[in-house]
């Protein structure tokens, strides 16, 4: 094996890059890690996030078969151990053929036993929709997995967070998913800060300060937010932008400071809008009693399945055009939402 | 008395105590004491009392069904705490939160049941998959009923542990059902010992309701496992003698099918064997009397711990 040397320093990295420098340092500073999944090893995965860590950290790193049950099952037995596995489920769509060892096995395995036997397993996916997708290739599956207690879940949207969020999963004793996106994968390079101490999962992150309305959001759709606050400012409205980046833990308390400070709330994701978590979200600003000028606003995709074709996928999910819109409406207190529109 | 007679007797008592507790929670439940669903091993003793003799609890890992009280008192759970466990009492193994279905005693290397059929495969998969780092020699017993074999993740858990030559026994109950219905109306091959080969293991069969049998096939199959053979799969031919629940009025068996299990349950068997070998019927009667004595004891201990408390409700959910 030759000699392994870790990265300290700041460098320009890709998000995929800067997933595959946290692997390597997971691999590196934890002998118990191991990494597997579906093409991860040999391949370097199919996106080229693994490249080079077989070669780096060997039998540690491997290829498994098909097999999302074995994949998962065999992560939380190894856990149950004293492993610390990286599992990988290639795209988050093929979880749903091993849901029961994500929501029947892990999270019960503390809590059953009352803390003795756990199962730190930290599962890595991607999400979303992205160009010439299929309707098995293209959902966001965060509220499934936000929905179980016992599974934490996060949704990196800058390569920093890539690399930190994936580390404190690693460090994390909980079962943790960490949701990527393969759009951001190969996209624009950004200085990340490597090395340094784990942070703990949790914390959201203020991405663009604004007085007129907070954005909750998560996830690549993150992007398309911070454009559409760009073209409102050059209207004279400022939108904040939180990055929720951790569904569990949820940083609730930055979500109930940033709207008692701007009074006005909406929340973006790309998942569904009905029975997603932004109702989550609104519903506990609600209840906590904040006092807002406007109705919360809502925007997500439309109640289909997601299409392949370009011209179609407009018309479910949200754009830079849409979010724009409704927060201008909120913001001018005219109607925003689209409560009850179930088509 | 042969060389093996004492093993044997070892036997005897382990699969009276599995039975005594057995009726005791069937009486428990009746009465009320016990809620829920909850499903009984009895006639299938020598299975658990054979494959457990085989291992070394001091570091391998069993993964059992929902009908796993038997294996977890072959692993030397005591009787109090599964009594006060399904009960929902303090003393409980987990406190009451796993219940008769779903309670894990990882102290005595019984890793958890699984109310999920055949979702322990990929489990006790993973427990060998850190064995093939450890170092620790650690066997994983995966067992599951014979309708687990129509589970798709048994199937990757096998072909998963074969690929990696996980040190993995994939332990088959077949006690011919599959919940209520026969398996032999479920698969074309009935044989299910005849999979293995489709994923290159050895596969066998074995009389289950034989415990020396099981043991001996059982210690083939774990030292092979332990030497980093690979994983193998034996079939235990068995029968239920009560319903797949407390409860199951059991329609479905034709007539004399459950006389027949009743006639070749493993207990009077192997009492026949052991007098055959010249033990006295004063021996055995002392053995009866001493696990019914544990088992009375160990009901009334556990009746009388409290309630879990509700306060404890939300702990131990994260780290």
């Amino acid at each position: 094996m030759p000699e392994i040397t870790l990265s300290t320093e700041t460098k320009r990295l890709s998000y995929a890059e800067a997933v595959n420098h946290a692997l390597r340092r997971a691999l590196y500073e934890r002998p118990e890690t191991l990494l597997f999944g579906e093409d991860v090893a040999k391949p370097g995965g199919v996106f080229g996030v693994t490249k080079g860590l077989h070669r780096e950290f060997g039998d540690r790193v491997f290829d498994t078969p098909i097999s999302e049950s074995a994949i998962l099952g065999g992560a939380i037995g190894a856990a149950m151990f004293g492993r610390r596995p990286i599992a990988e489920i290639m795209w988050i769509d093929f979880s749903l053929v091993a849901l029961d060892q994500l929501v029947n096995q892990a999270p019960n395995v503390r809590y059953v036993s009352r803390g003795a036997v756990t199962a730190p397993i930290t599962v890595r996916t991607q999400a979303g929709n992205g160009p010439g997708a299929c309707a098995q290739h293209s959902q966001n599956l965060e509220a499934f997995f936000a929905h179980v207690p016992g599974l934490r879940v996060g949704m990196p949207s800058t390569a920093q967070d890539a690399y930190d969020m994936l580390l404190s999963a690693v460090w994390c004793d909980d079962p943790v998913i960490v949701i990527e996106n393969r759009t951001l994968y190969h996209g624009a390079k950004s200085d990340v800060r490597l090395g340094g101490e784990v942070e703990p999962i949790g914390g959201a992150r203020v991405r663009r300060g604004g007085s007129d309305v907070t954005v909750v959001t998560w996830g690549a759709v993150q992007n398309l937010v911070l454009e559409a606050a760009e073209e409102l400012a050059a209207e004279g409205i400022e939108a904040e932008v939180l990055d929720l980046r951790w569904l569990n833990p949820l940083d609730l308390a930055a979500v109930r400071d940033a709207v008692g400070r701007t009074r006005r709330l909406a929340v973006v994701h790309e998942a569904h809008t009905f029975g997603g978590f932004g109702a989550e979200v609104v519903g506990l600003v609600a209840e906590s009693g904040a006092d807002l000028l406007a109705p919360p606003l809502r925007i997500g995709a439309a109640p289909a399945r997601i299409p392949s074709a370009l011209s179609l996928v407009p018309g479910i999910l949200p754009t830079r055009e849409k979010i724009a819109d409704g927060l201008r409406r909120l913001v001018r207190g005219e109607k925003a939402g689209d409560a009850g529109a179930l088509r | 008395m042969r060389s093996d007679t004492p093993t044997l007797l070892g036997h005897f008592e382990r699969m009276l105590l599995i039975r005594g507790v057995e009726d005791e929670i069937a009486r428990l439940r009746t009465a009320g004491d016990m809620v829920g669903s909850i499903h009984l091993c009895s006639g299938q003793e020598a299975v658990y009392v054979g494959a457990v003799a085989a291992l070394d609890l001091s570091r391998d890992a069993v993964f059992p069904t929902y009908r796993g009280h038997g294996w977890a008192l072959a692993c030397g759970v005591p009787p109090e705490a599964l009594f006060a466990e399904i009960l929902g009492r303090v003393a409980g193994i987990n406190g009451g939160r796993g219940g008769s279905a779903y309670f894990t005693a990882p102290e005595y290397g019984m890793y958890g049941e699984n109310s999920i059929v055949g979702a322990g495969a990929p489990i006790a998969a993973g427990a060998a998959l850190a064995a093939s780092f450890d170092g620790s020699g650690r066997v994983a017993v995966a067992a599951f009923g014979d309708g687990a074999l129509n589970q798709g993740a048994v199937h990757e858990a096998m072909n998963f542990a074969a690929v990696r030559g996980l040190p993995v026994v994939f332990v088959v109950e077949n006690n011919a059902y599959s919940e209520l219905t026969p398996i032999a109306d479920m698969t074309r091959n009935p044989e299910l010992f005849r999979r293995a080969s489709a994923y290159g293991m050895p596969g066998g069969r074995v009389d289950g309701n034989d415990p020396d049998a099981v043991a001996r096939a059982m210690e083939t199959c774990v030292e092979r496992a332990r030497g980093g053979g690979g994983p193998a799969l034996l079939e235990c031919m068995t029968q239920r003698i009560v319903g797949h629940y407390i409860g199951d009025a059991q329609h479905y068996r034709p007539a004399g099918e459950l006389d027949r299990a009743v006639a070749a349950e493993p207990i009077g068997r192997l009492a026949e064997r052991l007098t055959a070998e010249g033990v006295a019927a004063d021996e055995l009667d002392a053995i009866r009397a001493r696990v019914a004595d544990r088992v009375q004891a160990a009901s009334r201990l556990a009746l009388d711990s409290p309630p879990a408390d509700p306060a404890t409700a939300l702990e131990h959910l994260y780290a």
